[in-house]
């Protein structure tokens, strides 16, 4: 099964779109910003990245500029969490390389149905 | 598949109390002259995780209250907006607010929206002042509906021109994937799909990059399908691809076929985007499609009102499983305590094999082996003891991270300038002591700054600056916690407190106190010296009740104070209320205990050092202090063998009311108990604060030390008296 990784400052959402994927039958690892999130992707090879955008020490935008960079990411799905107001947080993610994006607040449904688009 | 969001709900509220608690510190901490984008940034962060959090379980007044403040925040962040003093007010306000809308929804109540709808009003009045920014996040926020869609014109179908930008791979945008999406689509309502490859672009291939798209489609796609669904598999790449849309008519296919390599011409020569002339054309159906998009809306709303209908049914469902639940508090421990633990589980678990190794096959030659495994069990049990124990430990910071603000706002009020300084944040506290430790200490910083400071015309007259001083310093001493709260104000009045106290009929006006117990007057029910009674303290409820709670605790307060140079108040704690190192004493058949901690010092009775004061009650002469002197076996009535005080052994010990000599048969060992409450497993006993079991099973009582000394305290101060 397709791999995971969520990347979300927050606990509670973490913990939400980790246990909505993994019922799913997903293989998900989380990450509490976005420096643990590239710390992890270098040890291990994920089919998609599921970041939030406002988050401490690294933010979702430079994870995504980052993980670009990396040869084994350069063409790997990463979506980013958004709030419906930050047009501008949209344009800035895909700029990045940023691949989508899912506009909070979401819900399970909605989140798995987007991810099952992405990963076929 | 449907997921039960509730189960997320307490961790969501934790966070957010953590947020809000990041935020105000934060605010407390931002200094207008010169804004620091990383603070800025923090709140902000907060704010924005507290409302999506609230958004994604369901709690929408909080989320749409949040809403506003965040906005503001993003002005401010992005340099819109300046900072004012007005803003952090304000959202200092929405701070205690948020906090009380959290608490009623984690306690199940419906909270009570009136303070945060006025809070509301007022900030979207103070966002409108430059409104050029609002509105257009809000446009931003809608789905871009224009002129582009037809529902009448694209029901044979749709054609859609799809020309990706060159690096639409590296954004991880497959173009595969979006035509399997359409494919699925079309197929749903029975329609059929083709795809179309354009490679006129494709360069040669020396020129070629691996990574580039080259290549164009045409996408027709027969089906009866809403524009918007389609809009919506390219939604992630329209801002850099070009994508064109026209409805595919029945007969006139042709048409379509002609404009086809038109749309293939690089980008910079294109023509027109065909859309735009078809919007010319046909402006009434537009506005026809646009009504029909409208009422798609609404409907949208609608089912979104039956969710949200549903989410509070939920909710209030749970609620009645989940009310026991809120009660139960968690705690947040580190990682590297838990793996310290694990680890020292591990070592347990080598050990008890060691020692099931050894019962086996035991004869007397491995009693030596035996022993070790035992002194090896020992250790491994204190270390896993101290480890759980520091589990419960957490940083004073927990208690101190309030009076920032409390005394912000205090000072305000009264109209004083205080500066606060917190030492030793970092000294960790059981988390129990530390919940009930806060509201004594919320309660002595009032009084500190309402009576203790003076006001700053009046500390310039006495030669001080005009801005007081409080200072919070927590550190460990001995067995316990000591908390100072210190001020630099006028010191505690003696000759007032003393008059107080006439008044009151506390003292009489023969009584010859010390500086000590007059000071120790103000922790009498009662009593308050402030000549007015004022909002902030001085009800006279407070410091008796401060006392109250303390000893609670088996803590202590003191205080002292220099007149002109402002007061100390001490509190004494003990680490945690769960294990307490002990001395055991044995008096007939019994074993009591004493908390190590209250021990001043352990001698033998010489006749010359007793002085009978009356009938049985004696008094002992310790170098310069009169001591008095109880007997166990009187207090509990035990028969022992002993009837002479002379030569008897006597622990002194130190409680709330000073020195008490307690006069015992014997003193056994040392050891670390842990403390069984006797109110829970049978009544409260005056003289004992709990029980705890020894290693052969048996219970033994632990002394009340400051209880003791009540029991002599009226000859106490007799023998004070004689003394002086």
């Amino acid at each position: 099964m397709a791999t995971i990784l969520a990347v979300d400052d927050s606990t509670s959402m973490r913990q939400m779109v980790s246990f909505t994927l993994k019922g799913a039958g997903y293989d998900v690892r989380e990450a509490c910003d976005g420096s643990e999130a590239l710390d992890i992707a270098k040890t291990q090879q994920f089919d998609l990245v599921l970041s939030d955008v406002n988050m401490p020490v690294m933010d979702g935008i430079q994870l995504v500029t980052e993980l670009r960079k990396l040869g084994e990411y350069k063409f790997v799905p990463i979506l980013m969490l958004t709030t419906e107001s930050s047009g501008d947080t949209k344009m800035a993610g895909k700029k990045a390389g940023a691949t989508g994006w899912i506009v909070k607040p979401f819900n399970p449904d909605q989140l798995l149905n987007t991810i099952k688009k992405v990963l076929g | 598949m449907s997921i039960d969001l509730s189960q997320f709900h307490q961790v969501f509220f934790e966070e957010s109390f953590e947020g809000l608690d990041i935020m105000e510190s934060n605010l407390l901490a931002l200094n207008i002259a010169e804004v620091d984008s990383e603070t800025i940034n923090t709140i902000f962060r907060a704010a924005h995780s507290i409302k999506g959090g609230a958004g994604t379980f369901g709690f929408m007044q909080i989320s749409g209250f949040t809403h506003v403040l965040e906005t503001l925040l993003d002005e401010i962040r992005s340099g819109e907006r300046d900072i004012e003093q007005e803003h952090i007010d304000m959202l200092l306000q929405c701070v205690d607010c948020l906090r009380g809308l959290m608490s009623d929804l984690q306690a199940g109540n419906e909270p009570d929206m009136a303070q945060a709808d006025e809070l509301k009003i007022h900030f979207e009045k103070v966002l409108a002042n430059n409104s050029k920014n609002s509105t257009e996040s809000e446009n931003a926020g809608e789905p871009c509906v224009d002129d582009k869609s037809t529902s009448e014109q694209g029901r044979a179908g749709w054609i859609v021109h799809f020309i990706p930008c060159e690096d639409v791979l590296c954004t991880g945008n497959e173009p595969y994937r979006m035509f399997r999406e359409l494919k699925d689509l079309a197929e749903a309502v029975n329609g059929s799909f083709e795809v179309e490859c354009h490679r006129q672009s494709l360069p040669k291939f020396s020129e070629m990059h691996p990574e580039m798209c080259y290549l164009s489609w045409t996408i027709h796609i027969r089906a009866d399908v809403e524009l918007s669904d389609i809009e919506e598999i390219f939604e992630w790449v329209v801002d850099d691809c070009d994508i064109r849309y026209e409805p595919l008519s029945d007969s006139g296919s042709d048409t379509t076929v002609e404009a086809v390599p038109e749309s293939l011409v690089p980008e910079g020569e294109t023509s027109p985007p065909l859309h735009n002339n078809d919007a010319v054309n046909t402006d009434p159906k537009v506005s026809a499609a646009a009504e029909d998009n409208l009422k798609i809306d609404s409907r949208e709303i609608d089912s979104c009102e039956i969710d949200r209908n549903e989410v509070k049914a939920k909710a209030n469902a749970s609620v009645k499983v989940t009310k026991k639940s809120t009660e139960t508090t968690s705690i947040r421990v580190s990682i590297d305590k838990i793996d310290g633990l694990i680890n020292m589980v591990g070592e347990l678990v080598i050990t008890q094999s060691m020692l099931g190794q050894l019962g086996q096959e035991f004869d007397m030659s491995r009693i030596q082996r035996l022993q070790e495994g035992l002194a090896q069990l020992e250790q491994n049990t204190r270390e896993l003891q101290e480890s759980v124990m520091k589990i419960r430990m957490l940083p004073i910071s927990f208690a101190f991270s309030r009076f920032p603000r409390l005394v912000r706002d205090l000072s305000k009020q009264l109209s004083k300038e205080v500066d606060l300084e917190m030492i030793g944040e970092n000294t960790e506290l059981d988390k129990t002591v530390m919940e009930k430790i806060g509201d004594p200490l919320v309660h002595l910083v009032r009084n500190s700054l309402d009576h203790g400071l003076e006001c700053p015309e009046e500390r310039i007259r006495n030669g001080k600056t005009s801005v007081g001083k409080i200072t919070l310093n927590a550190f460990h001493h001995g067995g316990s916690i000591v908390i100072e709260v210190k001020d630099d104000g006028a010191g505690l009045n003696k000759d007032r407190i003393r008059d107080k106290a006439l008044e009151k009929g506390l003292i009489t006006k023969d009584d010859n106190l010390t500086d000590g117990q007059i000071y120790d007057l103000i922790f009498q029910p009662g009593f308050s010296t402030a000549d007015v009674v004022s909002d902030v303290s001085g009800r006279g409820v407070g410091m008796d009740v401060v006392k109250r709670n303390i000893t609670e605790l088996n803590g202590s307060i003191e205080v002292s104070s220099i007149p002109g140079e402002g007061s100390i108040f001490s509190i004494r704690l003990p680490l945690t209320l769960a294990i307490l190192d002990g001395q055991l004493v044995k008096v007939g058949n019994e074993i009591y205990i004493f908390p190590l901690v209250s021990i001043v010092e352990s001698i033998q009775l010489e006749k010359s050092m007793l002085n009978n004061i009356t009938g049985s009650q004696y008094v002992m002469q310790l170098r310069n202090d009169y001591v008095p002197i109880i007997c166990l076996q009187d207090i509990f009535n035990i028969k022992t063998a002993r009837q002479d005080l002379e030569g008897a052994m006597l622990v002194v010990v130190e409680g709330d009311n000073g020195k008490v000599g307690v006069v015992v048969d014997e003193l056994l060992g040392q050891q670390q108990v842990v403390i069984k409450s006797l109110e829970k497993n049978y009544q409260k006993v005056d003289s004992i604060s709990g029980a705890t079991i020894l290693g052969d099973g048996t219970v033994a009582l632990i002394l009340d030390v400051s209880g003791l000394n009540t029991r002599t305290s009226d000859k106490k101060n007799d023998s004070h008296i004689h003394a002086a």
